[in-house]
């Protein structure tokens, strides 16, 4: 009794280990489903494991994939650090990357400067995008759920609107032009691909294969991001002002602090993060947007990275990753097993829930907890 | 004592210590409560009570000691272990489920059916209100939870304790949440419930209460065994100093003064509420520096959108109020902050504390964005930690580590952080509302000096209290306010409890004398 006492509250207790035990729940629900399947879970999790781990180009490839959700991960921590249930990472993160194709494709600028160009208006434009949301909860009540909802669907159309004009879309495709070069983030992206640059690589296998990838600097700038983000939260007055918010807008509110302000500031900051995943995106893997058939789920995603890294900066980094892995070497164990497609995807599905789902319902009872609180208060 | 005599022992915990991590909430306690008797249990927020009570109900496993239920050694493993040993608990937070009816809450899980499996409604109510006439318990079994008093609700939980064939009935503070009516009547319920043989162990850190319906009283003071006396013999005295550990003055010392300028003024003020319902209506007031005016009167006649109107949180509609002769008349909360007024406001979790920051964190609440805490919207660490030490110093918060989460203090400690962080401000208005609420007497004490410091330093205190004795006890000038009005302003020398009921039920006073 005591000693089973011991370890449930060692596992509990501490987010870290907490969040490990989320994990191994979530890989072995996945194996469950496997095996009901009748695939070897082993073989299939070893298959996964190398696809991501055995080659530099996997691993550059599952980088890639993470960066994007590593940032929209953010931005729902960000938001659910001040209270708000940032929903709208998706269309925050649409609006970023058609602004992004746009700044990118129809101005001529310098190199390096043509990059910070697309990166600041991209990230304004979504940033005003996610404060739509935060003036509407502010002024008027909406809940932010809602509003980011609608925002999300309106963000879609508009896309698919801009990506049909002419002097935009190219022809005989769906999707918009390609940004110019200068405005790309992909490293060596002319060199590695010119005869100099192939004869080169050829002597260094390794950094060829690594080059093999669209390498780019997404991922450094995502981890910059996480550290002002966690700077902002914590050391600055606006981040103190936004917590108190977020935790107590009635204490925050006698204290002096514009409540209303603080919303639509927050929602304005988590809005940008997202553009700016939506930003280099393009800027470093996809060069252009497409029309949409249905939402690409990288602002949803976002939630579950920010759930899962305990809705922390650095805690998203390392969850993008986890799920980074998932998004890319998942499939690969599809031809070695012979698995329809979908078994595949039940399996990445159900452990992408299984990890989260602990996390929620804890979630969930802290919430509970609070309003109970604040029923119970006096 | 009315031909009950105490003689046979119905629960027994003996030396019970029952630690959370390092952290010892009951140090080795005992506590003997025999049949038919009403024990209290008193101590100070955070003294270890309710754990003490949820170790019995077996909600809590005790890491070591026994407990004896009607002589037979018990392992109360989980609460059903206590009821079917005759136990009932109260909780301080009622555990009843809203949408329900009385009745259906009262024989949840313990249906009685009819055939099969189909529950026996008509049965139901009639056990409920059988039992409810037997104690006078009076509930409504076809209301919804939602729909009732609190006063209510805790005879529902009585009740479902009594249908699930209780003996020993726990009530965890049953007296912090009612009406001062419904506190008569709970006594009285209490008084029927003995009278019948039942066993009733109440928590309070109400002295008056404990002198006015408990037969004996056992006294635990930061988790340890103090006491248990026979309260018949003793005085609230011995009682508030063997629970604080230190004499406790219920009189407040104060000095004669001579006021000074009037620092607030409030002319015809128009204030609605959430309702829309005009809350203050053409009230006038002035205080002046030096002096503490208290503002009595029954809960709901616009005291409290009274403060907010004057604080900025709430929008004045008509009148005006001053503060040294400048109109701060819907200003913001942060203009009227920095102009020179303090709140003790009188919800502390919800508006008073940011509960998820820490101590440091919410002593900057009001001041994080100026110098030296903060400098071009970077925050000073260093300096905040050392401000937060300092006032946890002054103010012997308790724990005194600045880097807790305010939810983890007592509701006393609660207190104390506001009031050092208001008091720091150098306010010369300092506005307390209900300041007092929910506290036992050592931290009532402390709040009580530094009211009267405040005012010594020759500075403007507005005193907001439901308690009468308080605003009695405290005030220099005692102003009466019904339904939104000031309704008369006397001098507390001359002021005594009828005549303030009087006033505060609207009886008497100076508008209504012709
Ligand atoms: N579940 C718990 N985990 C950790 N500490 C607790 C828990 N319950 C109570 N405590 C601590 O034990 C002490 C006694 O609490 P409690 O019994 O609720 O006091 P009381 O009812 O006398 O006000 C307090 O300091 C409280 O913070
Ligand atoms: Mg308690």
């Amino acid at each position: 009794m005591k000693t089973k006492l011991k370890l449930k509250e060692k596992l509990f207790s501490g987010n870290l280990g907490f969040t490990l035990f989320s994990i191994v729940i979530g890989f072995v629900v996945g194996a469950i489903v496997l095996l009901i399947a009748g695939f070897n879970p082993l073989e299939a999790y070893s298959v996964m494991i190398s696809g991501v781990f055995s080659r530099p180009k996997y691993i550059s490839w599952t980088i890639i994939y993470a960066t994007p959700i590593i940032i929209t991960g953010l931005s729902v921590a960000f938001a659910f650090r001040t209270g708000l249930f940032n929903i709208g990472a998706e269309g925050q993160y649409i609006i970023g990357s058609l602004v992004a194709t746009a700044i990118g494709y129809f101005l001529k600028l310098p190199p390096v400067i043509h990059f910070i160009f697309v990166f600041i208006t991209a990230a304004l434009a979504a940033g005003l995008w996610g404060a739509i949301a935060g003036y509407l909860k502010a002024k008027f009540g909406v809940h932010e759920v809602i509003a980011t909802i609608m925002l999300n669907w309106i963000a879609l159309y508009l896309n698919n609107y801009f990506v049909m004009l002419e002097g935009f879309k190219r022809p005989q495709s769906e999707t918009s032009y390609e940004i110019q070069n200068t405005a790309s983030i992909t490293i060596l992206e002319n060199w590695k691909y010119s005869d100099v640059g192939r004869e080169w690589l050829s002597n260094y296998p390794i950094l060829k294969d690594i080059l093999a990838a669209p390498v780019n600097l997404g991922f450094l700038i995502a981890i910059l991001l996480a550290i002002l983000v966690w700077y902002i939260l914590n050391k600055t007055t606006l981040g103190y002002e936004l917590r108190a918010v977020g935790f107590n807008r009635h204490a925050a509110e006698y204290g002096g602090i514009n409540v209303e302000k603080s919303m639509v500031i927050s929602m304005f900051i988590a809005g940008a993060l997202a553009g700016i995943a939506g930003a280099l995106q393009v800027t470093g893997v996809t060069k252009s947007v497409a029309i949409l058939a249905a939402m690409e789920g990288y602002g949803f995603d976002g939630i579950a990275v920010s759930l899962i890294g305990s809705n922390t900066a650095f805690g998203s980094i390392f969850s993008g990753l986890l799920f980074g892995m998932l998004k890319y070497g998942g499939p690969k164990i599809q031809p070695f097993l012979r698995a329809p497609s979908e078994v595949v995807n039940i399996v990445i599905g159900t452990i992408v829930f299984f990890v989260a789902i602990p996390k929620f319902i804890r979630m969930l009872g802290s919430l509970m907890n609070k309003k109970r609180g604040e029923k119970n208060v006096g | 004592m009315d031909g009950r005599n105490f003689k046979e022992k119905v629960v027994e915990m003996k030396n019970i210590t029952k630690m959370f991590g390092d952290f010892k909430a009951n140090d080795n306690i005992n506590l003997t409560v025999h049949k038919g008797e009403v024990h209290a249990l008193l101590g100070e927020n955070g003294a270890g009570k309710t754990t003490l009570m949820n170790v019995l109900y077996g909600l809590y496993q005790p890491t070591s000691g026994e407990i004896y239920i009607k002589g037979k050694k018990v392992n109360v493993e989980n609460p059903n272990v206590a009821i079917e040993n005759g136990i009932g608990m109260v909780h301080q937070h009622f555990m009843l489920v809203e949408p329900f009816t009385v009745a259906e809450n009262i024989i949840l899980g313990m249906e009685t059916t009819k055939g099969i499996g189909v529950l026996d409604r008509d049965k139901a109510i009639e056990d409920v209100e059988k039992l409810s006439e037997q104690y006078g318990l009076y509930v409504d079994p076809n209301a919804k939870i939602q729909d009732i008093t609190v006063g209510m609700q805790q005879r529902v939980e009585i009740l479902k304790a009594l249908y699930r064939g209780a003996d020993i009935l726990i009530l965890d503070e049953p007296t912090a949440v009612l009406t001062p009516q419904e506190i008569e009547d709970l006594i009285k319920i209490i008084k029927n419930l003995t009278n019948e043989g039942k066993t009733v162990i109440i928590i309070t850190h109400k002295l008056k209460e404990i002198k006015q319906v408990a037969d004996y009283c056992t006294i635990i003071r930061r988790g340890k065994y103090i006491d248990t006396v026979k309260v018949s013999e003793t005085t609230e005295e011995e009682l508030a100093s063997k629970m604080v550990g230190r004499e406790v003055s219920f009189k407040v010392d104060k000095e004669e003064r001579e006021t000074g300028d009037t620092v607030l003024k409030i002319d015809n003020l128009v204030v609605r509420d959430n309702r829309n319902i005009k809350a203050v209506d053409g009230l006038s007031l002035e205080v002046k520096s030096g002096e503490i005016l208290g503002i009595a009167g029954v809960d709901g006649n616009g005291q409290s959108e009274l403060i907010e109107a004057i604080t900025g949180l709430r929008e004045v509609e008509s009148g005006k109020v001053y503060f040294n002769s400048k109109d701060i008349t819907n200003k913001t909360p942060r203009e009227i902050i920095d102009s020179g007024i303090s709140t003790i406001p009188e919800d502390r979790q919800k508006r008073g504390l940011v509960l998820e920051f820490t101590i440091a964190e919410n002593t900057v609440l009001e001041n994080y964005d100026r110098e030296p805490f903060s400098r071009k919207g970077i925050l000073n660490e260093n300096k905040i930690k050392e401000y937060a030490k300092d006032l946890i110093k002054k103010f012997d918060v308790r724990p005194n580590n600045e880097k807790i989460k305010a939810k983890a203090l007592s509701g006393g400690n609660q207190q104390k952080v506001i009031i050092a962080r208001e008091v720091s401000n150098d306010p010369d208005l300092l506005i307390a509302a209900q300041p007092t609420r929910g506290l036992d007497v050592g931290a009532i004490e402390f709040v009580h000096k530094s009211l009267v410091e405040q005012r010594d330093k020759n500075k403007a205190v507005l005193l907001v209290s439901l308690e009468l004795d308080e605003v009695l006890n405290v005030s220099d000038r005692i102003a009466v306010i019904y339904e939104g009005k000031i309704v008369d302003i006397i001098d507390a020398e001359e002021a005594d409890e009828k005549t303030l009921g009087l006033l505060m039920a609207g009886r008497g006073g100076k508008r209504n004398e012709n």
